[in-house]
């Protein structure tokens, strides 16, 4: 959990219908209620036609039990659980592209790629697009170093997490 | 039309039709009567079907009228409503009527055709996102993809609109699933994983509540919509009585305690009774059931019954807490709750007299008594007199403003369902297609909309179904010529810079009536008036009253917008 003026950030796991409307109504919800979504990722779950969509919001506890509710009271969505951070895993994916006109530069965004331990995928004359996992810190980290380069273009997937241990957000 | 009937394993039988056909055949397994609705190119080969079917399809003059009228179908008799419209305008005209349904938690089942299925999303003619449009306004809503699942899905859309919190389900059905022919299995199942309308009160919940019920020197009950939703009315009287509490109502939750009774309060909030608007706050104990604390009922939310320990029921959850935070919240059904309640005080609850606490109640009630104290063709004294001739089992539907306030205030209401008003919503023009509906379900009891000149204007085309369907209700125009809520306001709080309210005494509402085939009454005296409404109630045919009335005349009480509860205004 991230202490910020706003209030703390909160992971909301949920596991939804995999059907098309499903996205909308959630996200519709979220826009009539005036809650802010931070990040918004949703994608298959390990069980067959449900999806789990995992949701950042700031807010305070207040808020996010109303979240949780409002969620809950959405007919496609079939479970909703607040991630304890402390027993969480949270991941975020970002492609980073630098403009590397120089070779002094270029070889700079790879040592530090391998620090991050991230991956060149895409190499041209005059850029490479990095890719970055971790946690949004991190990617945070990465991207202020990458600033001074020539940052050309960023694409973020948002995050996703997963309880640790047995503990999970499953539909039994 | 033709059958072909074979066993599948199960034993189950499929049978091969259109997806019209199968619509329909689901609508009789759901017992559905009546079908208000406008047909239209979308929905022609359903109206093809109808054609043949016993299902009753009343032609409505306009499908927010058809939405209404199935709303006040469903508050009138308990069941589900259900409306139907073409694809575009006639989908999106029902809007309002769903928008309606849900803010007040009113069951109904909303049927729009749509463009053929490769159109969708093309922009055809008479296309509409429905499905989108409808989203935060229905407890759910589907599109149909082909005409096999069209069984099922009915059978869900009835059991959402009907269960836990009810509202309105909205079914699309594009032209071609409706022409579509395949094996149509009937199975009664539904497939909600999502869906568990949780009914049952938490045992500990419980036991606080009563623990704090029976500390409590001034307990107080607010009973709203919820408790006759799930039927609680004698269960809440139960309650009130052992404890000795008195019982305020909503707007939405009148008629859940009849309002002649000792313990009840009449109406709480921004035009509640001065009874309510004076005891409520000083509850020491507050046993909230069914209601969501709207801003309507609470005034400035911060103060309600700051120092009171409230106990909050209701089934949705995310109700509890919204608002108010509890200090008892209980998440389940109305009469479940309070048959639990009732239940557990049986057994250790030692009566208590309350005697001063009574008589405070008295002394408040006297003081609300004085304001109906008003004579001639003045709407408080109006009511007093007409709910006098009326039978206790009469149905009240309102339109939405000064008409509404006073039929809120001075027609007491003595029976659930027998009073149904646009609460959340605030649609002008609801109350008359809604006694429509109210009379389609009980034909047996005089049915009676008291309107305003402005909201009656709003939906009056539907005056023809009335008298082309032969329902007979009776409309009580209070006319003021203005539109009155708003010109309350400008005259308040605008330092009367009337702006856009003059109506203009347009239309002559006798002549009308007439034009449709109803009857017209003008009166000019509260005697004509109560001879008038007599003649109306004998009368087979729809009657239009128009009830001449001041426009300076102010609905009070009234709390000003964003004071606290208390602070009342009398004149």
């Amino acid at each position: 959990m991230v202490m910020t003026r706003e209030g703390k950030t909160y992971i909301v796991s949920a596991i939804v219908e995999h059907k098309p409307g499903v996205l909308y109504s959630v996200s519709n919800m979220f826009r009539r209620r005036g809650f802010n979504i931070e990040t918004i990722t949703v994608g298959a779950s390990e069980q067959k036609d449900l999806a789990r969509l995992t949701v950042t919001i700031k807010g305070d506890e207040r808020m996010v039990e109303q979240v949780v509710k409002q969620l809950q009271k959405l007919i496609d969505v079939v479970k909703v659980s607040i991630l304890d951070p402390e027993f969480t895993v949270t991941r975020e994916l970002a492609l980073v592209k630098i403009s590397t006109l120089d070779t002094k530069v270029r070889s700079d965004v790879i040592n530090y790629t391998e620090i991050f331990k991230g991956h060149v995928v895409d190499v041209a004359h005059d850029s490479l697009v990095v890719e970055i996992t971790g946690d949004s810190d991190k990617i945070n980290a990465f991207i202020e170093l990458m600033k001074p380069f020539g940052l050309k273009e960023i694409a973020r997937t948002g995050i996703t997490a997963l309880s640790r241990g047995m503990k999970s957000a499953r539909m039994e | 039309m033709y059958f072909l009937t074979m066993a599948t394993k199960e034993g189950s039988k499929m049978v091969k039709m259109t997806g019209a056909k199968a619509l329909i055949e689901s609508l009789k397994r759901q017992k559905v009567e009546v079908i208000f609705g406008i047909p239209g190119g979308a929905v022609l080969p359903i109206y093809d079907v109808l054609y043949d079917s016993d299902i009753k399809h009343i032609l409505m003059r306009h499908e927010q009228c058809a939405a209404h009228a199935a709303d006040g179908y469903a508050r009138a008799s308990g069941k589900v409503g259900v409306c139907m419209a073409t694809s575009g305008p006639g989908a999106t005209n029902l809007v309002t009527g769903i928008a309606n349904a849900y803010m007040d938690s009113s069951p109904i089942v909303a049927f729009t055709g749509n463009v053929p299925r490769a159109f969708i999303g093309k922009d055809a003619f008479q296309e509409t996102d429905i499905v989108g449009v409808t989203t935060p306004i229905t407890k759910c809503n589907f599109q149909i993809k082909n005409a096999k699942e069209i069984s099922k899905i009915v059978n869900t859309a009835f059991y959402v609109a009907s269960t836990g919190r009810p509202g309105p389900v909205l079914i699309d059905l594009p032209k071609d699933t409706q022409t579509e022919v395949d094996d149509i299995e009937f199975d009664d199942g539904i497939s909600l994983r999502g869906y568990k309308p949780n009914i049952e009160p938490h045992p500990l919940q419980i036991e606080k509540a009563v623990k704090l019920l029976t500390q409590a020197e001034r307990p107080v009950i607010i009973a709203g919509g919820g408790v006759i939703t799930s039927g609680a009315s004698q269960e809440l009287l139960a309650v009130a009585k052992m404890l000795v509490a008195p019982v305020a109502t909503t707007l939405m939750g009148k008629g859940s305690v009849a309002e002649n009774h000792p313990l009840s309060l009449g109406m709480l909030g921004m035009h509640g009774t001065i009874t309510a608007n004076k005891i409520v706050p000083e509850a020491d104990v507050l046993l909230a059931v069914g209601t969501r604390f709207s801003d309507r009922s609470t005034g400035k939310v911060e103060m309600f019954c700051r120092d009171a320990k409230i106990i909050h029921v209701d089934i949705d959850a995310a109700e509890v807490g919204k608002n108010i935070r509890p200090h008892v919240p209980i998440v389940a059904d109305a009469k479940l709750a309070l048959k639990a309640i009732y239940d557990r005080l049986v057994k250790s609850f030692n009566k208590k007299e309350r005697s001063l606490w009574m008589q405070r109640i008295q002394e408040q009630k006297k003081q609300q008594a004085e304001m109906e104290n008003k004579d001639g063709m003045t709407p408080p004294h109006l009511l007093v007199e007409l709910r006098n001739i009326l039978p206790h089992d009469a149905i009240i539907t309102t339109e939405v403003g000064q008409n509404q306030m006073w039929s809120a205030l001075y027609l007491k209401t003595y029976k659930p369902r027998t009073f149904i008003s646009s609460g959340g919503l605030g649609t002008m023009g609801f109350g008359f297609p809604a006694s429509l509906g109210a009379k389609v379900a009980c034909p047996d009891v005089p049915v009676l909309d008291i309107a305003g000149d402005g909201s009656f204007i709003m939906t009056e085309q539907d005056l023809a179904t009335s008298v082309s369907w032969n329902i007979p209700v009776t409309v009580i125009v209070m006319n003021n010529s203005v539109l009155g809520m708003v010109a309350q306001w400008q005259r308040m709080f605008y330092n009367r810079r009337y702006s856009a309210i003059d109506l203009g005494k347009i239309p002559d509402f006798v002549r009308l009536a007439e034009a449709y085939g109803a009857q017209g009454i003008r009166v000019g005296s509260s005697e004509e008036f109560i001879d008038a409404v007599k003649k109306a109630m004998k009368s087979d045919v729809t009657t239009v009253i128009d009830v001449p009335i001041s426009p300076e005349q102010n609905v009070f009480p009234m709390v000003p917008p964003g004071a606290e509860i208390d602070k009342i205004m009398i004149g």
